[in-house]
């Protein structure tokens, strides 16, 4: 047992003042400065931080990848640069992008790292049939890996991690570009890893997976920036947080009210209402009608409250700059109404197909997206949400059933129609080797800006999206935050009445996923129609409406709230929208299970 | 080294190869087709070149001479009446040359003088014009020796030349093209293929995975040298199939000779295609770079159809740093010569040299990270 | 319209002419290429290495080895006293061929006797080998000639007076470089053309254009357009370096080369389109390019006559453009040809771009379903 160890006398992990830097052009950028880190044998430390800040050098540095320019880096005692090779057996390393063999088949991976780590026949056929019995990846071994969902890659790649059960694991966001459930089946296996005594260094994007860690280390510029147990972050905030609610006002017209009033830090939308970080020594700047409650800080508060000194841009600056000449048509929708029944119908969707050969991707599809809605198609890898959101763009034609977007076909749609709409695609799609200012002009061409008009929405674009400084600089070259401003800047230099996000957030660090959602909530005050697709179930509650899918059919659809009564039990009255997406799913695919 | 490791790389490789098209493709439909492509399509020999004939007198003496050409399997005549239709004909491209018997040409052979023979070639593809006049100066001996034979007039050729083409003596430009084709088609598969599926690695992020396991760099680069050396075997051995029953071409040299040489030629592309990969980490760049330092030498820079003797001098000096010229050199050799030692030898020895080079540095500059 | 195309236009020469690889690719192989093909690729044969046995000891085997080594197409490598020694010289390649001369020579000739000369070949390569044959054959008639004056053996019934038109020295680099001026064309068109809607692809920004007001045509021809003019560009560069590095004449009308160039690459755009929407990846590009362009060359009439070539290998050269282009280049560089002699090339090269532009254009808007 774990705990009836004796104290170990060295850590699994320590770095003694690691320096790393790269060559980037003509400069030496440091990655990480002066590091030093010791891990806690048999414990789960998460490594979180901004794009940039440093985490996968200091992974690889770990798995002895890469070479630190200076310091030292130890595994067990043992400098990793002295005898490159001899730790390997103890440490399992699971790279970004699962280090899978996409053309060989589950058990055919498993079987080549099997040999890679050096486990004789007999121990690796016992050792796989655990793993495939953890990851529950068992009925799938004949299928090629590249065949698997994104979360199915991931549980293989942990498997071939697990070979030969280290002492020390390695995980590179382990959980980015995974559905809940699969999440939820991944977490269960690390926590059954840490059970056996195994030290788990993972880094991730999620704060909740940070709450569930037994230490935290946050980095910042190749610096730590604090570390500790979750706790230890969330404490000194006591006090400062809290639930508001208001019995009439929009959840995202509230949001967008508390972010702008002095001494609010943060203010965040969850199932119960906003949540509000206050600054230290704030009194709770509360308005008529809200209610106020204390609640109990959270990792996110604490992440916002030692990031909150590199403020998003103000969305009314956005609202206000909107000049008289280029207004576009605003029908803000009221303020004071949940509802928005009256206003007039943009997307129409009536039963929708798509097949691909014998596969069926969307079955029988239908809903209604209304004017200056913010609407979510949510769903896990492959349930079709990005083949129907393909289809509302008209990249893909439909099988059967219909579809209008601003009353068009878009698959049919003269070029004036497309001119209404705004794209942003899965990974923002722009010319990588072409600067900002190039991308924006030849955006801005593309959807027949001329002269003066197109001067304008220029400057306008990089006011509204701080790209001056980064004006020469290639596309490619930009940090994740400022390519998502970038995309969205391009989308929406002809000023669209609808707005499609294909997982415009994902991969991305939770303050510039804060600052994109108080633009897409201007736009929508705006009277801007928007459409999105995500994994962050708490993005969810952004959504005024919301359509799940798994499958490629519709499970439910409404607003937040409504999915989550959806999923109410006795044992669990107030589900999360993650609980909520998780119980419907699972409710979905054991019927289906039941019914073949 | 583990021999379970090594076993486990190789047979992932060789699943790899089995389910990627693009890897069978290089390997097995590109030497196919690069070999019926220049078993068919190429060909220096010229045959049935036409040539307008223009006879402004005609009389016996003449259409003896003509009658020379009309046998010879080399030209098609045109006849044409005067001069200038003819100088249009090679105008608009309908003749390679002209034939011109001029109106006193018999009355001048009569009278015991010389006439002369006027020869208009196209002198455009000047191969091409020089081949074509050399089968009329044939033709022009030929006709000679035949009015010898027939008047028993002196023969005027004071010297007899009797030429003996060895090795190819019908003298079948197929008979080089397809040997010397045979290293065109291994450094495809030894360089190409290879760069590509380590740049693929590198691409896909699998080359992280398998570094961060306990496999070392030596198993690695055997991982990949195994099985695209019996790839670019099996290649061999089809090309050498072809070469031998379908288009015809003897094998005089041993065989086995031929496959040991072409094990170290293999050798010595796989160490380029291993070195191209380990500075570039991109299909795409490796792709470019394979084509432009193993490819397009051994197309041009290896003697397969440019005589290296005739090229300026520092591009001659530049050839031997060519591997595929020490290989084309061996394979025409054992293919039309047979087992000349000498020449085998020594071209073996730089094969040997160069193998060694490229692998020994691929093995210095490969270290198991990824800066 | 002419705005957004416009746009496209200059995007697509940022996106090749910004990126260091796309720029070395559009200069460094077809200035590589351009040095090796020019210098390396020539049928003219020089310093032909031979070797003598001569048995005999009068003048006249010496006045003829004296013509050979007079020749700046022939190097002496070795003089033999065995017959032994023959084959060596051959099957080591230390000689490409040797000269035999009999005992009798000088004796024979005397008499006004026929006297052999054996002329022994290396035929491995046996174009180098037939080629040398004819460099031998042109030296005996030299001497033959001679030899019949000084010596009054008469004259000979006729003989052949060989002149060569366009290219008086039959030099074959006159041939090959205005042929690479066609060839570079038509490779870095392709690479620019067949690599460009795949990479998008790849980026995920075909999509992101498509969803703009940009229409299918619009965008076909916001790829077309660059292609063109780089082609352009690059096929200009080539020629200047062929006129004035090179110093292959130029005769004909410029007018008739750039009308059958623009023909000849809006052809091979088209192409490279059609390659293009078929490829979803760059490396499919890149190989679709590789095996269009591999049989596209060697059945030219590049490097060797398309007239040697099987007859349904000849007619299967009707569809490839730089048939005609070939004739075309060399005809305006050597020739002196303007466009009233071009008629017969010109028609099946427009007849071709615009089938390839229409397939194109077709392939790509079903692709798009």
């Amino acid at each position: 047992m774990p705990a009836q160890n004796p104290p170990v006398t060295d850590p699994p992990l320590r770095f003694l003042g690691v320096h790393k830097d790269f060559q980037r052009g003509k400069d030496r950028v440091a990655a990480l400065n002066g590091l030093d880190l010791e891990l806690a044998a048999g414990k789960i430390t998460g490594l979180l931080g901004p794009d940039g800040a440093g985490k996968t050098t200091l992974l690889r540095l770990a798995a002895g990848l890469l070479r630190p320019s200076s310091g030292q880096v130890l595994i067990f005692g043992q400098d990793i640069t002295q005898q490159s090779g001899e730790h390997a057996p103890a440490i399992g390393y699971m790279p970004q992008r699962f280090g899978l063999y996409e053309d060989l088949s589950v058990q055919e991976n498993l079987d080549l790292y099997s040999k890679l780590q050096g486990l004789d026949p007999s121990q690796a056929q016992q050792r796989q049939r655990e793993l495939l019995q953890l990851t529950a990846l068992g009925p799938f071994g004949s299928r090629r890996a590249g065949a698997l969902s994104g979360g199915m890659k991931q549980k293989l790649g942990l498997a071939c991690a697990l070979l030969r059960t280290p002492q020390l694991l390695l995980l590179d966001e382990p959980t980015v570009g995974v559905d809940p459930i699969a999440r939820r089946e991944l977490w269960n296996i690390i926590l059954g890893l840490r059970q056996e005594g195994t030290t788990v260094l993972l880094s991730t994007a999620y704060f909740d997976e940070a709450e569930r860690c037994d230490a935290i280390v946050l980095l910042h510029q190749g610096n730590i920036l604090q570390q500790g147990r979750p706790d230890h972050f969330t404490t000194p905030l006591q006090g400062r947080t809290f639930q508001v609610q208001h019995p009439s006002l929009r959840r995202r017209f509230l949001q967008e009210s508390l972010q702008q009033r002095p001494g609010v830090l943060d203010a965040r939308i969850i199932a119960g209402g906003v949540r509000v970080l206050l600054a230290k020594d704030v009194q709770p700047p509360k308005e008529q009608e809200e209610i106020w409650i204390t609640a109990p800080p959270a990792f996110a508060d604490a992440f916002m409250d030692l990031f909150a000194s590199v403020p998003a841009s103000p969305p009314a600056e956005i609202a206000a700059s909107a000049d008289a000449a280029d207004q576009i048509p605003v029908n803000t929708p009221s303020r004071n109404t949940a509802g928005t029944d009256e206003t007039e119908i943009v997307i129409q969707v009536q039963d929708l197909c798509k097949r691909f050969g014998n596969f069926t991707a969307v079955q029988n599809s239908s809903f209604a997206i209304h004017k200056g809605e913010i609407f979510g198609l949510l769903g896990g890898n492959g349930a079709g949400k990005t083949t129907t959101f393909r289809m509302l763009c008209g990249l893909l034609p439909p099988s059967a059933g219909s579809l209008l977007v601003a009353g068009v076909d878009m698959r049919k749609a003269s070029s004036q129609a497309r001119a209404r709409i705004g794209y942003v695609a899965q990974k923002f799609a722009l010319y990588g080797n072409l600067s900002v200012d190039q991308n924006l002009r030849f955006f801005a061409a593309a959807y027949g800006l001329q002269g003066k008009l197109r001067e304008q929405r220029l400057g306008k674009a990089r006011q509204d999206f701080q790209l001056h400084e980064y004006g020469s600089v290639n596309a490619d070259d930009l940090p994740l935050g400022v390519k998502q401003r970038l995309a969205l800047a391009c989308a929406l230099l002809h000023n669209p009445d609808i707005l499609f996000l294909d997982e415009a957030t994902s991969g991305v660090d939770p303050l510039t996923r804060r600052e994109f959602w108080q633009r897409i909530n201007s736009l929508a005050a705006q009277g801007v129609t928007v459409l999105v697709t995500t994994h962050f179930m708490d993005e969810a509650e952004y959504c005024d409406q919301l359509v799940l899918m798994s499958l490629g059919a519709i499970l439910a659809q409404g607003s937040p709230s409504d999915l989550r009564q959806l999923a109410k039990t006795p044992e669990n009255l107030e589900p999360s929208m993650e609980e909520a997406f998780i119980h419907l799913i699972d409710a979905h695919e054991r019927q289906i299970r039941r019914a073949s | 080294m583990n021999l379970r490791r090594l076993g486990g790389l190789v047979q992932k490789e060789f699943l790899q190869i089995r389910r990627d098209p693009s890897a069978i493709g290089i390997a097995f439909f590109l030497p196919l087709f690069l070999l019926f492509l220049f078993g068919y399509g190429v060909s220096l020999d010229a045959h049935r070149v036409p040539i307008a004939v223009v006879v402004d007198h005609p009389t016996p003496q003449t259409s003896a001479f003509v009658g020379e050409l009309n046998q010879s399997q080399y030209f098609q005549p045109l006849t044409l009446p005067t001069i200038h239709a003819a100088q249009q004909a090679v105008m608009n491209r309908q003749a390679d040359g002209i034939l011109w018997l001029r109106a006193d040409f018999s009355r001048q052979i009569l009278q015991g003088n010389t006439a002369s023979i006027g020869i208009l070639l196209n002198g455009v593809d000047a191969n091409n014009a020089r081949i074509v006049s050399g089968y009329l100066q044939g033709a022009w001996q030929n006709w000679l020796e035949q009015r010898a034979l027939g008047d028993a007039a002196p023969l005027i050729i004071p010297v007899n030349a009797k030429t003996r083409i060895w090795f190819n003596p019908a003298v079948r430009s197929r008979y080089y093209l397809v040997p010397g084709l045979i290293a065109v088609i291994m450094t495809l598969i030894g360089a190409l293929l290879t760069a590509l599926v380590v740049a693929r690695e590198w691409e896909r992020g699998t080359m992280e995975a398998l570094m961060a396991s306990p496999v070392t760099m030596l198993e690695i680069l055997l991982g990949k040298l195994i099985p695209y050396f019996l790839m670019g075997f099996g290649g061999l051995l089809l090309s050498v199939a072809l070469a031998v029953w379908v288009f015809g071409v003897p094998l005089v040299g041993s065989l086995w000779l031929l496959l040991f040489c072409s094990s170290l030629f293999l050798l010595v592309a796989l160490g380029m295609g291993l070195l191209i990969s380990s500075v570039a980490r991109n299909q795409f760049v490796a792709g470019q770079i394979a084509i432009i330092v193993t490819f397009l030498p051994a197309f041009i820079l290896s003697g397969f159809i440019f005589d290296i003797q005739s090229m300026p001098a520092p591009i001659r000096l530049l050839t031997h740093i060519v591997a595929a010229r020490y290989y084309v050199s061996i394979l025409q050799t054992l293919f039309l010569a047979g087992n000349i030692w000498p020449i085998i030898l020594w071209n073996s020895l730089a094969l040997f040299l160069m193998a060694l080079l490229f692998l020994g540095i691929t093995l210095k500059r490969s270290h198991k990270r990824l800066d | 319209m002419p705005v957004r195309i416009w746009a496209l236009v200059i995007k697509e020469f940022l996106a090749i002419l910004r990126d260091k690889k796309s720029r070395f690719v559009l200069i460094g192989p077809p200035l590589i290429q351009l040095l090796v093909f020019g210098y390396a690729a020539t049928f003219d044969l020089q310093h032909i290495p031979y070797a003598v046995y001569n048995q005999d000891s009068g003048f006249a085997s010496r006045e003829l080895l004296g013509y050979f080594q007079g020749s700046k197409a022939f190097r002496l490598v070795a003089n033999l006293h065995r017959d032994g020694q023959i084959a060596p010289m051959i099957n080591q390649e230390k000689a490409l061929l040797v000269l035999q001369i009999g005992p009798h020579f000088t004796e024979d000739l005397l008499r006004h006797q026929p006297a052999p000369v054996q002329i022994l070949i290396d035929g491995r390569n046996s174009n180098t080998a037939s080629l040398a044959l004819n460099y031998v054959n042109s030296v005996l008639l030299r001497f033959d000639q001679r030899w019949a004056r000084d010596h009054h053996w008469g004259s000979p019934p006729a003989e052949l007076v060989i002149r060569s038109w366009f290219n008086p020295n039959l030099l074959s680099r006159w041939f090959i470089v205005p042929g690479i001026v066609a060839l570079l064309t038509f490779v870095v068109t392709l690479l620019v053309t067949g690599l460009s809607v795949a990479r998008e692809r790849e980026q995920g920004t075909f999509d992101q254009l498509l969803v703009t007001p940009l229409t299918p045509a619009e965008i076909l021809l916001g790829k077309a357009l660059p292609g063109v003019l780089i082609g352009a560009l690059e096929g200009a560069f080539i020629a200047l370096v062929a006129v004035f590095w090179f110093r292959v004449p130029f005769l004909g009308s410029f007018w008739a080369l750039a009308l059958g160039m623009l023909l000849f690459l809006l052809a091979a755009v088209g192409i490279g389109l059609m390659i293009s929407s078929l490829a979803l990846t760059q490396q499919q590009g890149l190989l679709g390019v590789f095996l269009f362009l591999v049989p596209a060359i060697i059945l030219s009439g590049f490097a060797t006559p398309i007239a040697n070539m099987p007859e349904l290998v000849q007619d299967l050269t009707y569809l490839n453009p730089m048939r005609y282009i070939l004739v075309i280049v060399r005809g305006v560089f050597l020739e002196g040809d303007g466009m009233a002699n071009l008629w017969s090339q010109y028609w099946p090269l427009a007849l071709l771009a615009l089938l390839s532009m229409v397939s194109a254009a077709w392939l790509f808007r079903h692709r798009l379903q």
